[in-house]
């Protein structure tokens, strides 16, 4: 049976194009770019060069780029850089309740180091109110952080409008876009951020690289202590091949966008319709127009969401419940309870991310496939009774 | 490439997909109802007894391959044994049966256990009442 990828938002293959620009970082172009001699300066121009194509794919200047080993680090970087080197300013940061673990557990670790973290409530539809933000605010606020879109819901916060709250107040503005970056617009002059997670195995480039966004003359600690790479605020050999690989990914996504855009929406439009016509009891979570191109997120009452991920496998088509990092955890989401679904509701969750290779054929099998798991997932839950 | 690494054994994964004595029963002599949805498992064991011997066993359940794997097996496991056998059945008993369990759904087994076991209370309070 071919097997139907659409878990796009945990991970992508990474393109042919981009394992062939890395492939020759690994065995011929070896240096350290810290090296002297020419093979050093080799790769140390490989690097800059894709700090280059990072940066015009997000519209900043080329040394506001700092490479990591992902988004889960460009958070903390973020977080903690900004919270230790302002702690003479402030001790309050704000963040929405439906972040990423790499930015709520940071949060939470500042917690128990003198911090205070406000974390806004958000809308049935998963959206931050920015005027929430505004009243949150104190003289002690030195950073905000909102995801540019939710990995699990897909649904696009209002980053601009927060941008031009937080350059009112003198607070450094966080948003992680790891979800975003390659698939819609990210300008970072335009969402009015000082700094913004990137990851490059989201948009068809390697795992194990990404890059934080730092906004000429934002305040922030070193992440890594021990070199003078990446401006001495990120010490550490650069993953040479996993950066020129991220810097071909973000090359070739902007040419691509606005087809993609189109494409996948009306894919990830057909599956939402679908679902909700061949399933009764069945809800589309996040809003059904500020949302990712690829995403859809579905509740289907009464089973239970692993239960569901295991026979779709069994039909080789692999999706989600949730976000894939919190898929051996037993907790629900705790997006979709901040979004004040029961517990119930939230066990019962569905996350497809479509992707360059998901066709209108994907999507129809899926349409095939899940009403009859559905059915006899259904036939063995009691919870179905007590409803009827 | 190397070998996958499935979450669940085999027999999990057999019991997932064919999962034995699904439904409700009619005038069940015993009703365990165990779990709770912030824990996202809920599981209901139904017992039929006949002199001292359960002679059928049904099941529904709302949860993940391993809730519904183990509710499959344990009524298994508890047809034709005697109440006293019955109550015997432990969690780690049905998790063997089943060629293990990873670590964090250890406490699937433990739901099962726990609802074959409130059936069988449920059973012996209506005929101590008879």
């Amino acid at each position: 049976m071919r097997r139907i990828y659409l878990d796009y938002a945990a991970t992508t293959p990474t393109r042919p194009e981009v394992v062939k620009a890395m492939l020759g970082y690994f065995t011929d172009a070896f240096g350290n770019p810290s090296s002297l001699y020419s093979c050093g300066q080799e790769t140390k121009g490989a690097v800059e060069e894709a700090r280059g194509k990072v940066a015009a794919l997000i519209g900043a200047r080329d040394e506001e780029i700092v490479f990591t080993s992902g988004g889960t680090e460009a958070d903390n970087f973020a977080i903690k850089g900004v919270a230790f080197a302002n702690e003479s300013k402030g001790n309050h940061i704000i963040t929405s309740s439906i972040e990423h673990h790499a930015v709520i557990e940071t949060c939470k670790f500042l917690e128990g180091r003198g911090f205070i973290v406000t974390y806004l409530p958000v809308d049935k539809y998963g959206l931050v109110d920015p005027d929430d933000i505004k009243q949150a605010i104190t003289g002690k606020t030195v950073l905000i952080s909102v995801m540019h879109a939710s990995n699990e819901i897909g649904t696009i916060e209002p980053i601009a409008e927060i941008g031009k709250i937080a350059r009112e107040a003198g607070a450094y503005f966080h948003t992680d876009a790891v979800q975003t970056l390659g698939h819609i617009p990210v300008d970072v002059n335009e969402l009015g951020v000082d700094l913004l997670s990137m990851s490059a195995h989201k948009l068809y480039g390697p795992k194990g690289v990404g890059a934080l966004y730092i906004r000429k003359c934002t305040g922030l600690v070193p992440f890594m202590h021990g070199g003078e790479q990446e401006r001495r605020r990120r010490a550490s050999t650069e993953n040479v091949p996993g950066i020129v690989g991220f810097g071909t990914a973000a090359e070739l996504a902007q040419p691509e966008m606005d087809g993609e855009t189109e494409r996948l929406t009306y894919l990830r439009d057909q599956l939402i319709k679908g679902l909700m016509e061949r399933i009764d009891h069945t809800h589309l979570n996040g809003h059904p127009l500020k949302r990712l191109p690829n995403n859809v997120n579905v509740s289907v009452n009464y089973v239970e969401g692993e239960s569901m991920v295991l026979n779709l496998d069994l039909e080789s088509i692999c999706v989600s419940t949730g976000s894939a990092c919190s898929s051996s955890s037993l907790e629900p989401s705790h997006v979709l309870l901040a979004m004040g679904f029961s517990p119930e509701q939230a066990h019962g969750s569905l996350r497809f991310s479509l992707g360059k290779w998901t066709t209108e054929e994907d999507i129809s099998r899926v349409l095939e496939v899940l009403p009859r798991i559905v059915a006899k997932l259904r036939a063995m839950s009691p919870l179905l009774k007590s409803h009827r | 490439m190397t070998k996958t690494q499935p979450l669940y054994s085999e027999k999990v994964m057999e019991h997932f997909n064919n999962p034995r004595n699904v439904g409700e029963m009619g005038n069940p002599d015993g009703i365990g109802h165990v779990g709770n949805p912030v824990c996202g498992d809920i599981m209901e064991l139904y017992i039929k007894v006949n002199n001292g011997t359960t002679v059928d066993s049904k099941f529904k359940t709302f949860g993940c391959g391993a809730a519904i794997a183990t509710s499959s097996m344990v009524t298994e496991m508890v047809k034709g044994k005697s109440i006293e056998e019955a109550l015997k059945i432990l969690k780690r008993a049905v998790a063997e049966a089943l060629g293990g369990l990873p670590p964090i759904k250890m406490h699937c087994s433990s739901l099962a256990e726990e609802a074959l076991k409130s059936a069988i209370e449920d059973y012996l309070s209506k005929s101590k009442g008879e």
